[in-house]
């Protein structure tokens, strides 16, 4: 295993090599010499890693006789903090631009233009996939009582998902770009990450094949098809022949109506299974974890789960209402989407009476309100969605910045805040802390986070609704009533109160990565002592429920 | 339902795995497939040819500055965007857009229709600093495009990537790319009207106002004076034939 592991990384350095010497241009000679770093350092860590396992032999059991790989956890932990916060200063950097567009301008590398995608894709896949990766690598082990598959493979996925995020980021900043949104990397980098994506969800299976436990938890359902549908998504959306292969550029397979189609079919499902399945996996673990109660119908999450992955995929013509895409399409996508409401609102329902008979746990345990509020968010963007979608309403909040503020009552309220319930939760865990540094800045957490998400999406929704409406508007003589730039003025005092609400998500993400730092070093705040209950480490594991 | 329970599934990760595969195909195949073969989305429209080497370049550049972010390229068939930008996009008219510039935001107008709309001039002023021409415009400064001379080395490469995924460039076209380039940007040229045979209603002239150069500018001006001008309105009929 090693030794074909140091061959195929030194194939991946020369490579590298290769692409720097024929390279056209700055930015691509920058990746192969990230490539090939990237490949050295696996190499002298993999050949590190060998002589110190023959000095120190086997590392402990747990008390349950697995030896769990929470090292890799403990990795996907800091790289998620890590990248939440670059992802929410870098989304602040561009909401103050279009409040105020002479800051940073001129510059082509910190333009709005290509910080846009460094933004999304911080926060969707650096924080959010990073997230994902190290909740399921935890909770597979958990719930399979069995010891992560692969000795290499998954450092091989955590630290290959992070070349793919650095590869990504840089690219777009020196305007490597294929320009279909939340699928911006070009195509040497989308190889990349599907040969990271396909490792992973190797380790994921063979961790379940490890599995003591006769049946496989709901949690797992929902990471199962979060990684095989991503890899379906990724593969088709990013078909395209490269103009050389030394070259960054190349061209989608796919042109006009069919690549539109295609690019929100894979765009709607980045949201639907990125988004939604993964996290919802989270929600199916760390919420009756945490409040020491099953979840609350096995039932319920059987039909959740598969009508919500069944109807996700039919939704993604709604972004393309009244436009050249053939009206039968726009409506089939219109009713899955007003269809989808039934089982998120059921999801919606298993989650948060999970806390029956622990409800007042909400008081005195801030993690458990930021899980359960995730998922009251969940709700609210859920049953959004599904109204944006009716072509009527479509006709109106399509184009306006009501999308905007709609994507962002689904990111920050239950991705942001369900991740965040998720990290505090696994902080103490991984790092065997009896408890959280500080509950007390779990609080300031939670509501500095409630608060800018509320400046966030009230300024969204009328700024909006406001742009819709005076696009459509009509004088008495029956002409257009405003120039498109009398509407973009209008903007601005929405523009300001939205850069506020970013720049308190920018705070609250510095008080968490404060709070873990102390956490993991092992300190506990002064003034709140040990002795209190909430937020403890677990009591036993949690086990599927049988049929 | 004796014969199945849902047991089998939670067993058996392999079977779990490929009934997820199952589920989430279908979606994707009933409603991208027939897009292939429907009248309505693959029919061609009298007018519309391949981009010109420059403007296809031109085209490069507005997708690596990222302008789609706030730029949509798609008109609605809807009365306050056809009487704002013009008539409503046809599917037609993005058949050789890989990928597509629909965009999804417009914090700017729609670009769509935007060929001919403004003076090179104004492109020139409006892309080193918009608010020098829009006193309210919130778009960024592209200073740098008019100083950075464009890369076309190459350039052939290009158009036969194209032609690979389905693009109609001639062998006389890929040979052509590099010296078409330069020709696009002479109106004095030899090359004129071997450039105009090629691609019909190409407009030639120096874009960006410096004969000396021929900048990322005069590509991108190039892409946005002939958005929306190849095919001739008066003359469309929706219902009728359009094939050319």
């Amino acid at each position: 295993m090693g030794w074909g592991a140091i061959a195929l990384f030194f194939l991946g350095a020369f490579l590298g090599i290769f692409v720097m010497a024929g390279a056209p241009s700055g930015p691509m000679m920058l990746h192969g010499g990230l490539i090939t770093v990237f490949c050295l350092l696996a190499v002298m860590w993999i050949g590190d890693r060998h002589f110190d396992f023959l000095k120190r032999g086997p590392t402990q059991r747990a008390p349950d006789g697995v030896q769990y790989n929470d090292a890799v956890v403990r990795w996907g932990v800091i790289a998620s903090t890590f990248w939440g916060v670059v992802g929410f200063v870098v989304g602040l950097v561009i909401a103050v631009q279009l409040a105020y567009p002479g800051l940073l301008t001129g510059i082509a590398e910190l333009n709005f233009g290509r910080l846009r995608p460094v933004h999304t894709s911080a926060v969707i896949f650096a924080f959010g996939g990073n997230i994902l990766i190290a909740t399921s690598f935890y909770v597979v082990q958990r719930t399979c009582k069995a010891r992560l598959a692969g000795d290499i493979a998954p450092w091989f996925v955590f630290w290959g998902f992070q070349l793919f995020i650095v590869l990504a980021a840089t690219g777009y900043v020196f305007g490597i770009t294929q320009s279909k949104e939340y699928a911006e990397p070009e195509w040497y980098i989308d190889l990349w990450l599907t040969v990271v994506w396909v490792v992973y969800l190797l380790v994921f299976l063979g961790t379940l094949w490890r599995r003591r436990e006769p049946h496989i938890y709901v949690a797992n359902w929902f990471y199962l098809a979060f990684i095989v549908t991503i890899a379906m998504l990724h593969i088709v959306n990013n078909l395209a022949v490269p103009v050389s292969f030394t070259g960054d550029k190349s061209y989608i397979l796919m042109s006009g109506v069919q690549d539109a189609m295609t690019q929100w079919w894979y765009g709607h499902n980045a949201v639907g299974f990125f988004l939604t399945a993964g996290f919802l996996g989270l929600m199916y673990y760390f919420i009756p974890k945490r409040a020491e109660r099953p979840v609350y119908s096995y039932r319920l999450s059987i039909i959740h789960f598969w009508a919500l992955i069944f109807l996700y995929i039919w939704a993604g013509p709604h972004h393309l209402h009244f436009t050249a895409l053939p009206d039968w399409a726009q409506t089939l996508g219109a009713t899955f989407s007003i269809m989808l409401w039934m089982p998120s609102w059921g999801g919606m329902i298993n989650g948060l009476m999970t806390l029956a008979g622990a409800w007042d746990r909400l008081r005195t345990d801030p993690v458990i309100r930021m899980l359960v509020v995730s998922v009251a968010f969940y709700g609210m963007s859920t049953f959004e969605g599904p109204l944006m979608s009716i072509k009527a309403v479509n006709g109106l909040s399509h184009y306006t910045d009501w999308t905007i503020g709609h994507v962002h009552s689904g990111a920050l309220g239950w991705v942001g805040f369900v991740s965040f319930g998720a990290l505090y939760c696994l902080t103490p865990w991984v790092w065997r802390r009896q408890r959280l540094y500080s509950l007390a800045l779990v609080e300031w957490h939670f509501w500095v986070a409630t608060l800018g998400i509320v400046l966030y999406i009230t300024s969204m929704w009328v700024s909006g609704i406001l742009q819709g409406l005076m696009w459509r508007a009509y004088d008495e003589l029956g002409f257009l009533e405003y120039s498109f730039v009398e509407t973009v003025e209008a903007m601005h005092p929405f523009s300001v109160i939205r850069a506020l609400g970013g720049a308190l998500f920018v705070v609250v993400s510095l008080i968490m990565a404060y709070n873990q730092y102390k956490n993991a070093k092992g300190e506990i705040r002064a003034s709140e002592p040990l002795d209190a209950t909430a937020g403890r480490a677990p009591q036993g594991e949690l086990v599927a429920a049988p049929a | 339902m004796s014969w199945f329970s849902h047991a089998t599934l939670e067993r058996n990760s392999l079977i779990l795995t490929i009934g997820i595969l199952l589920v989430v195909s279908i979606g994707g195949i009933v409603q991208i497939a027939p897009l292939f073969f429907l009248n309505s989305t693959i029919e061609e429209v009298e007018g519309m040819r391949p981009y010109s080497p420059l403007e296809l370049a031109g085209r490069n550049i507005y997708i690596r500055e990222g302008c789609y972010s706030c730029h949509s390229q798609m008109i609605r068939s809807l009365r306050d965007e056809v009487e704002r930008y013009g008539h409503y996009s046809l599917a037609a008219e993005s058949m050789y857009d890989h990928p597509f510039q629909w965009g999804s935001k417009r914090t700017g107008p729609d670009l769509a229709r935007l060929g001919g709309k403004y003076s090179d001039d104004w492109h020139v002023l409006h892309m080193a600093d918009p608010r020098a021409v829009v006193p309210e415009s919130i778009m960024p400064n592209y200073p740098f495009l008019a100083t950075t001379p464009l890369n076309y080395g190459g350039f052939a490469d290009h158009l036969k990537a194209n032609r690979m995924v389905g693009v109609p460039y001639t062998d006389e076209m890929v040979e052509a790319a590099e010296s078409d380039i330069k020709a696009q940007v002479e109106p004095f040229g030899d090359d004129y009207d071997a450039l105009l045979a090629r691609y019909p209603k190409a407009q030639i002239r120096d874009f960006d106002g410096n004969p000396d150069m021929i900048s990322e500018l005069d590509a991108l001006i190039a892409y946005m004076q002939m958005l929306g001008t190849l095919v001739d309105f008066s003359a469309y009929q929706a219902e009728g034939e359009n094939l050319r």
